[in-house]
């Protein structure tokens, strides 16, 4: 299944202050629908894209905070409302016992948003995505860097923005079929 | 930080990073690409590998069969009596536990203190842990003899008898810690492994193996945006692990506190059973890394200095350990209690004291040659001192389950304990899983993590020379 038409344009660099630099002079010319590609993670990439920010921790808050109430609950519930046993006298909300079961749900709660919020918020899993057409781009996962400004982008134009690119030291500039 | 000036720049030639390098100078993206990945998509598969899968499938199915027989039979077939309930079985879980928290502590707490040693180890070690977990996890679920019946006072389940876990028993902390863990543990190593499963699925070259790498790796494609969240998540991680990983024996160690047996109720043990996990656990991995660098080639990425450091580890906390040990012995006297005097003395001259001795020997005495550089860099004195200490850490838990029970309170309820070959053969056989497991792992997912060399490289610096040289 086929799409039509291009997805952008994928430029291949060497090292990573090549990357860096190309990224930070598209982001000055005005691209902002442009994303790096890396082997490793790139902090400046990220920033010279303009992605600042990520919520994934306001996400593991959330987790942690559903998994934290969730657990005590359940204690809570079974021990005083569902099944109440006398323990040695103790009172049926006898809370410092409920506590380590309380901090496991808490780190459960927060891991698993972790994991599942960075996922998703990364839109993976992804089977297919265009940027794997692009020629050697197999490397990516290896030892190049590439940038990828996308024809969505308003300032897109396919001979304006390969000019550009090719202005930036990279090693070659290939169209991305959709 | 910019006190320092250009004249302080190593001579030409020097390797960049200030200490000793972690990663031998002289590779390239590539080159760390290509050697870890080989031990992976390589056609030709090691005979020492064969060998090794054969005899560990072969004593995987001695678990099998101890496991089927205990199953059928019932836990009679063990050696576990009254007042020694606990025997094996429980010995085996915390020596186990234990060894799995080397796994987070190095991935999480080495990553938070910015130890970028750990880089080369973490991997290998987050599998260990994970394998370990699985044998511990086996013998509180083989001890209850019937597993089946025993789910629903162990997990909150909504059955039709309306009966509920008790929350206030540290054996249902327990059943959260070790799950906790084990979840928490698996999504760490793998959130680690996403990237290299990428790398593999592009270098593969067989049409099913792509497909496999390629379904496990998600559709990962090393998007900036994507890295970013990534780290996050992935420091987080590390920052929710970190307690989780001091919690969980500190709850081991109070299924024992908790109780008022005479040696097990005492405030030392948490911390002590923390320390003495983090020991046991460098043990195992020392065990486990030394002949496998060798046997890989893998020098240039587990250097010396990872051992050495590894050795100091474990310097510390079995100086921990020997401070807990120290202090058991004073409070059983310092308490005045007729009962945990005589415990302690029953521990170190009663009929099993012979165990307590070896104990002293192989945790405390032996592992003070740790202090000379000859024996931190020699691997194979340090694989010896490593096999030592884990069987001082078993000796340990031993002595602490059995010794402590078999004589209690009433002189008319003392009784002695004796393993059976079953409890043999189930311990040998969670070696065999355990060995089997990881050598599997070696064979089908990168044994040291390629993204994170790669980022330990200088050339993967903005400006390389200034940031290493300003500091």
């Amino acid at each position: 299944m086929m799409r039509e038409g291009i997805y952008g344009l994928m430029a291949e660099y060497d090292t990573v202050p090549d990357l860096v630099q190309a990224a930070e002079k598209a982001h000055e010319v005005g691209y902002r629908r442009m994303d790096t590609y890396s082997p490793f993670p790139i902090e400046p990439a990220a920033e010279a894209i303009g992605f600042h920010k990520n919520r994934v921790a306001l996400v593991v808050l959330i987790g942690g905070l559903l998994g934290g109430t969730g657990g005590y609950s359940l204690a809570y519930w079974i021990s005083v409302l569902a099944y109440p046993i006398n323990t040695g006298g103790k009172p049926w909300h006898s809370w410092p016992a409920f506590i380590p079961p309380t901090f496991e749900c808490t780190v459960l709660g927060a891991s698993l948003a972790a994991f599942i919020g960075m996922l998703a918020m990364n839109g993976l899993p992804m089977p297919y995505h265009p940027v794997f057409n692009a020629p050697n781009f197999a490397l990516a996962s290896k030892d190049k860097f590439f940038l990828c400004i996308e024809a969505a982008d308003p300032q897109f134009d396919l001979t304006k923005t390969r000019q550009f690119l090719e202005q930036t030291n990279p090693r070659v500039v290939t169209e991305v079929p959709n | 930080m910019a006190t320092k000036g250009l004249t302080d720049l190593p001579p030409a030639g020097r390797p960049y990073l200030v200490d000793p390098p972690v990663i031998a100078p002289g590779h390239t993206f590539a080159s760390v690409t290509e050697k870890v990945m080989r031990t992976v998509l390589t056609p030709h598969t090691p005979i020492g590998w064969i060998f090794g899968i054969l005899v560990t499938f072969g004593i995987v199915q001695i678990l099998m069969v101890a496991a089927g027989y205990l199953f059928y039979q019932g836990v009679g077939i063990w050696g576990i009596t009254i007042p020694s309930a606990w025997g094996f079985a429980i010995v085996n879980f915390v020596w186990w536990i234990g060894i799995g928290h080397a796994g987070t502590l190095i991935s999480a707490i080495l990553l938070l203190l910015k130890q970028s040693w750990r880089t080369s180890i973490n991997r290998a070690a987050e599998a260990m842990t994970l394998f370990a977990v699985m044998c511990a996890g086996m013998f509180p679920i083989l001890h209850t003899g019937r597993p089946w019946l025993a789910a629903y006072w162990l997990f909150p389940l909504p059955l039709t008898m309306g009966v509920w876990p008790q929350f206030r028993s540290p054996l249902i902390w327990d059943v959260f810690a070790v799950s906790t863990y084990f979840t928490v543990s698996l999504l760490f190593w793998f959130t680690g492994l996403i990237p290299d499963i990428a790398t593999l699925r592009d270098n593969a070259k067989h049409r099913v193996t792509r497909i496999i790498y390629g379904v496990l790796c998600m559709g990962w494609r090393g998007s900036a945006r994507h890295w970013s969240r990534y780290e996050t998540a992935y420091l987080l991680l590390a920052g929710l692990s970190t307690p989780l990983v001091l919690s969980v024996h500190t709850v081991v160690s109070w299924d024992f506190a908790i109780a008022v047996l005479p040696g097990w109720h005492t405030t030392i043990f948490p911390p002590y059973f923390v320390a003495g996990a983090i020991y046991s656990g460098f043990a195992m991995v020392l065990t486990l890394l030394i002949p496998i660098r060798a046997a890989y080639g893998m020098k240039d990425f587990i250097t010396t200095r990872h051992l050495q450091n590894m050795a100091k580890v474990m310097l510390a906390t079995g100086l921990i350990v020997a401070y807990g040990y120290f202090f058991e012995a004073f409070m059983s006297w310092y308490s005045g209690d007729v009962f945990e005097m005589f415990q302690f003395k029953n521990r170190a001259t009663g009929p099993l004291g012979a165990f307590y001795w070896m104990l002293i020997t192989c945790n405390i005495v032996l592992p003070q040659s740790l202090w000379f550089r000859k024996v931190r860099s020699s691997p194979v004195l340090l694989w010896v001192v490593s096999i030592i200490v884990n069987v001082g850490m078993w000796l340990e838990r031993f002595v602490i389950v059995v010794i402590s029970l078999h004589r209690d309170f009433l002189p008319s309820s003392w009784g002695t304990y004796k393993a059976t070959r079953w409890d043999y053969a189930t311990f040998l056989g969670t070696l065999g899983f355990f060995t089997f497991a990881f050598l599997m792992f070696i064979r089908v997912l990168p044994m040291i993590s390629i993204f994170e060399l790669r980022a330990l490289l200088p050339q993967s610096r903005l400006q390389p020379l200034l940031e290493e040289n300003l500091q």
